[in-house]
């Protein structure tokens, strides 16, 4: 197929940045979004242009790194995927594609289709995570009994990736998908009660520390999630901080 | 903001209830719109703590929306909302905004007259005519006079469509912001649809039904 791309075009984080247009052609619909973009560079690069910048890594939808904008959706048209897993398929010939990166105050643009999440870094280092003695007395973990259904909650939350989706769907940019999910993780276990109280009030200051939105329920997050994280996480993590502070 | 809200639509329940009463009984509309107006409880506990609940829920409102706006510095050129949730869930802010503009008209309508004859000219009696003890209670007459004007009984439909609006997704948001678990998700959205249309509707029909029975 042939493609019109609108692209989102910035030098760096300081430079102002503008849509510039860019023409594919022989785009095969079994490509992925991502392979298209790298016919795309290819092209520029032979005609002595810079390419476009944008995250990637696994490109099979399980590092969170590729971002992008695309048609007005986080991820594009598609649902529980990445924009790695986006195909070609889900276009028509002749479309006009707009593609930008992920907008929200607290994921600056740093260059063209790269947004900086370290915002996510942040929250996590606040309080993401259990303090275990790891000086060979660990216990066993799997000694603890876990309720199959609490374990299967606190697995759904952890298959968050930290793309950021969320943020970027949201209208308020509100991180609060992301930080119920990390939250949850370890809510749903015994081996994250010790720390509980301060984790989630520590993250959540971190979160609006980091200049974030609140949430004001719209759901455009879970649809938008590609791995199904529900709002449900985002209930639990009011009531943990509820829990907390009284 | 959720609490505040959940305040607001049980006191709208209360409001909704005392109203229908002028549909089958004019007395006993009578008699509850005294009492709500003179009993001290009420008038001195109940009604600062509402007016308290009102503006603090749009203040807080604004306030939310302000600061949801300035988390995205830069907008999207193409953003499909429509894609990922619902038209009211995005547009708060502006029937919001519709019912607080019907909020003036309604103080200005009931609530400004109410105060002015009961604490500035002193007349707590309710009566059409407070020199005679044998007259009518005022609060009937006064209800079915400002609801023969039509294009007040159209601000006030028009209103009601828009705290259905709001509604529509602030009954069930609220609940979410709680932290309620998901596990009671089917009953809450249903309790949404119920109450977010059929008491706006309820005060619509009171309206209306005024508007053409005089
Ligand atoms: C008196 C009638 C009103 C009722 C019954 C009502 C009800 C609600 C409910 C249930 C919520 C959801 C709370 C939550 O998500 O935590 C809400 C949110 C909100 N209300 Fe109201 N409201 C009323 C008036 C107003 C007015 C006058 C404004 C003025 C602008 C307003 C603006 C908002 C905003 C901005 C939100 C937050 C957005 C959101 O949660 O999606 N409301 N309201
Ligand atoms: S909750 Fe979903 S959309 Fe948000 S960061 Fe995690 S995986 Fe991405
Ligand atoms: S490149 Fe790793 S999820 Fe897309």
């Amino acid at each position: 197929m042939n493609l019109t791309l609108k692209i989102w075009r910035q030098k760096d984080s300081k430079t102002k940045g503008q849509m510039v247009d860019y023409k594919v052609t022989d785009i095969s619909e079994h490509m992925s979004f991502l392979e298209m973009m790298d016919v795309l560079n290819e092209q520029l690069f032979a005609q002595g242009e810079e390419p476009v910048a944008f995250d990637h890594d696994c490109r099979e939808g399980i590092c969170g790194m590729c971002s992008m904008y695309i048609n007005g959706e986080a991820h594009g048209p598609d649902r529980g995927i990445t924009t790695c897993q986006l195909h070609m398929r889900m276009f028509n010939d002749g479309d006009t594609i707009t593609i930008e990166p992920f907008r929200a105050a607290a994921f600056p643009v740093i260059k063209d289709l790269v947004v900086d999440r370290s915002a996510f870094d942040r929250i996590q280092q606040a309080g993401g995570y259990i303090s275990v003695n790891t000086s060979g007395n660990t216990q066993d973990a799997n000694s603890i009994p876990i309720s199959k259904h609490a374990a299967d909650e606190a697995m759904d939350a952890a298959t968050c990736i930290g793309c950021g989706a969320c943020v970027a769907s949201c209208k308020n940019s509100s991180a609060m998908l992301f930080v119920g999910a990390k939250v949850s993780q370890y809510a749903l276990l015994p081996q994250g009660q010790v720390e509980a109280a301060d984790r989630v009030k520590n993250m959540v200051a971190q979160m609006d520390l980091e200049g974030f939105g609140n949430c004001t329920n719209t759901g455009a997050c879970e649809v938008e999630c590609p791995k199904g994280i529900s709002l449900e996480n985002i209930a639990r993590m009011n009531r943990e901080l509820l829990k907390a502070s009284i | 903001m959720a609490l505040s809200a959940i305040f607001l639509m049980i006191f709208l329940i209360i409001h909704l209830a005392i109203n229908f009463l002028s549909v089958f009984s004019p007395g006993l509309f009578n008699e509850a719109s005294h009492f709500m107006g003179t009993n001290p409880l009420i008038q001195f506990g109940l009604q600062p703590v509402l007016l308290v609940g009102v503006l603090f829920h749009f203040i807080m409102g604004f306030v939310l929306e302000i600061k949801n706006k300035k988390a995205r510095s830069t907008a999207y050129v193409k953003n499909n909302g429509a894609a990922n949730s619902s038209w009211v869930s995005r547009n708060m802010i502006w029937s919001g905004a519709a019912i607080l503009a019907f909020l003036a008209l309604h103080f200005y309508d009931f609530w400004a007259p109410e105060i002015n004859i009961k604490y500035f000219k002193g007349d707590m009696s309710g009566l059409l005519n407070p020199a005679d003890v044998n007259s009518d209670f005022r609060y009937y007459q006064e209800l079915v006079h400002k609801f023969a004007d039509p294009v007040r009984v159209i601000a006030y439909v028009v209103a009601f469509v828009f705290l259905a609006l709001h509604l529509l997704h602030g009954f069930a948001s609220a609940f979410q912001s709680m932290g309620v678990s998901s596990i009671r998700k089917k009953q809450i959205q249903m309790g949404a649809k119920i109450y977010s249309i059929v008491l706006p509707l309820g005060f619509i029909f009171i309206a209306v039904y005024h508007y053409f029975n005089h």
